[in-house]
């Protein structure tokens, strides 16, 4: 059984038909990728998915069971938690309080504690500057601050909304790079890029999105080889 | 930048309007205060007895400024039901302290007679706001803002006048606490007891709920509420719920200054909650609304400045009774923010957004 299991998922914007009958598997273990231009519905699909969003047809299925009936912050106890597009840090909030916020739906201190020291493992740099507000990060430290707090849920789906988004391309590496820990760690991954060559070059397999649709779909090192692909995504003629 | 003839003779004649408007307020205060004190009317000893009301005057608008401030700071709405809110707390203050005044309790225990009332205030001052709140407010999250301030109003009326319908339009006493009466005297300064209490409860109070938004889970999640509603829900954030307790722990407070200022001006009524709340949020708008220190300083320095004003600076005007005006004095202090630094002392700029 697939961890994550999108069927058929129609959501709307008021009257906007955002996606169209969208079917997205995810295998536990995996990184798949969505790849797909502006407002091809890719992170409608990520809100949807934790519950920001309720389709208006279709469910969303989660190791079996059926997500459609909870809210969002009643997602995150399942087990599914998203690094927001454009970050979402709480600006005022200091970074360990952003980690603290992230630990939210959990109670027992130690773990906690032991997960915070992990993340900064991950990103020394969040250690440094712990006690200070995360409006002062640079764009590409509040990016791993919200990495961070999104794996400080403990969870078993993580689902990143463009982790590349204005980051130089330093920093575009080392975030494709912690990808690639966290999910050795044993975190499914699903990843929306509008960077599809560094995205494709982290998944395992990757679905192409069009204007609420999926138009192709398969494992990434074909779709990097696709023609279409590299000429619409790649820049490749 | 193109400009024609017109549009720079209207810049002209407002931004000469606005500093007209300064220098005439400036001109106000230099020349009452310069005439105040030079004629010597009032003694070193009277000024420090306004400073003093004006503290524990202020220390109450503090207390209610909170309540606007911080369902302003989540909500983005002005919660205009809050002074009725005070006011809510106060009755029934007044109704439990009569019965245990009644039974000797307070003659016998003044500490647990103020205590006890108090406590018991913010309790139904909390509970009324969480009625208000699943009644009035939440059908209309989504709305337009201007749809949840009429709602607000409306909200403030209907509580004003059930109790109105309930205990008449008279003016209840609320009981005196005689170990609170009578003053203590400081360096040869007497102080009324009454407002020391009222200081350093709404002190203790206010400390209370810093420590709680600071350092308490639900205090941070109250503050990431207040910046992302979507992010802290993807947090496991309950929204609504810590929404909910936004409006109680800010009615809570309400509800003891209520309590407060019925002990220092000894009166509970049905309306008592109309002037107190605009201050109060006057007091939010001044500080800087949706920052929770601004609005205890907005308060205190509103309590301040309402208290000494008029004599420091309209009595030296030549006006007669200068005590009246004294609301003057506050509202002109809101206008006077409004026109000349909206964000208030500690606020931000309200157009500022996190990148």
């Amino acid at each position: 059984m697939s961890i994550l299991n999108i069927n058929n998922v129609h959501t709307y914007y008021g009257n906007i038909h955002a996606l169209k009958g969208l079917t997205i598997t995810v295998e536990k273990g995996e990184i798949v990728t969505l790849i797909g231009g502006n407002g091809a519905g890719k992170t409608t699909t990520l809100r949807t998915i934790c519950g920001l969003l309720q389709p208006r047809e279709g469910d969303v299925f989660f190791n079996g069971e059926n997500l459609n009936k909870y809210k969002a912050h009643e997602v995150v106890y399942k087990g599914i938690s998203m690094v927001p597009e454009g970050r979402g840090i709480f600006t005022r909030l200091t970074i360990t309080e952003n980690l603290e916020m992230g630990a939210y739906s959990r109670n027992n201190a130690e773990e906690i504690k032991e997960d915070m020291e992990r993340v900064f493992t991950l990103f020394p740099r969040l250690k440094e500057r712990r006690n200070q507000v995360a409006g002062t990060l640079s764009g590409g430290e509040q990016q791993m601050l919200a990495t961070g707090r999104a794996l400080m849920t403990r969870p078993t789906v993580l689902l990143m909304d463009e982790p590349s988004m204005g980051l130089a391309p330093v920093l575009v590496e080392l975030i494709f790079d912690t990808i690639g820990q966290i999910n050795k760690q044993g975190v499914t991954i699903l990843l929306v890029e509008q960077n599809a060559h560094m995205a494709l070059s982290v998944a395992h397999r990757g679905y192409v999105l069009q204007t609420g649709e999926i138009v192709l779909s398969d494992t990434a090192e074909k779709l990097k080889n696709d023609p279409t692909v590299q000429k619409a995504y790649l820049g490749i003629e | 930048m193109r400009t024609t003839l017109g549009e720079r003779l209207t810049d002209w004649a407002i931004s000469g309007f606005m500093w007209g408007f300064r220098i005439l307020i400036v001109f106000i205060v230099v020349y009452g205060t310069f005439s105040t004190l030079s004629s010597g009317k009032y003694t070193g000893e009277q000024w420090i007895d306004f400073i003093i009301f004006g503290i524990s005057q202020g220390s109450i608008y503090a207390l209610i400024a909170l309540g606007y401030t911080m369902v302003y700071g989540i909500l983005r709405m002005i919660n205009f039901a809050h002074g009725e809110i005070f006011m809510s707390g106060a009755f029934s203050a007044y109704f439990l302290a009569t019965w245990l005044d009644k039974m000797g309790f307070i003659d016998a225990n003044p500490a647990l007679g103020l205590i006890i009332p108090i406590l018991f205030a913010m309790f139904m001052s909390a509970s009324i706001s969480m009625l208000v709140e699943r009644i009035a407010y939440r059908p209309l999250r989504n709305a337009p803002r201007l749809v949840p301030l009429i709602s607000a109003i409306g909200a403030s009326f209907f509580l004003q006048y059930t109790f109105r319908g309930f205990f008449g339009p008279g003016v209840y006493a609320y009981p005196p606490i005689k170990a609170l009466q009578g003053e203590w005297v400081f360096f040869g300064i007497g102080i009324l007891k009454s407002q020391v209490i009222v200081a350093v409860s709404a002190a203790v109070i206010m400390a209370i709920l810093y420590v709680i938004v600071m350092r308490t889970k639900i205090g941070k999640a109250m503050r990431a509420v207040s910046e992302d509603k979507d992010t802290a829900a993807l947090m496991g954030i309950d929204v609504n719920r810590i929404i909910v307790s936004t409006f109680a722990i800010g009615a809570a407070m309400a509800g003891a200054a209520g309590v407060l200022y019925a002990l220092i001006f000894r009166q509970v009524g049905f309306f008592m909650g109309f002037t107190p709340g605009i201050k109060a949020f006057t007091s939010a708008v001044l500080g800087g609304i949706g920052n929770i220190p601004g609005a205890m300083l907005g308060g205190l320095v509103l309590g301040v400045f309402e208290s000494i004003g008029p004599a420091l600076f309209l009595d030296g005007l030549g006006i007669p009774r200068p005590y009246q005006l004294k609301d003057a004095i506050a509202y002109t202090m809101l206008v006077m923010i409004l026109l000349f630094r909206p964000s208030g002392i500690l606020g931000e700029r309200l157009t500022s957004k996190k990148a």
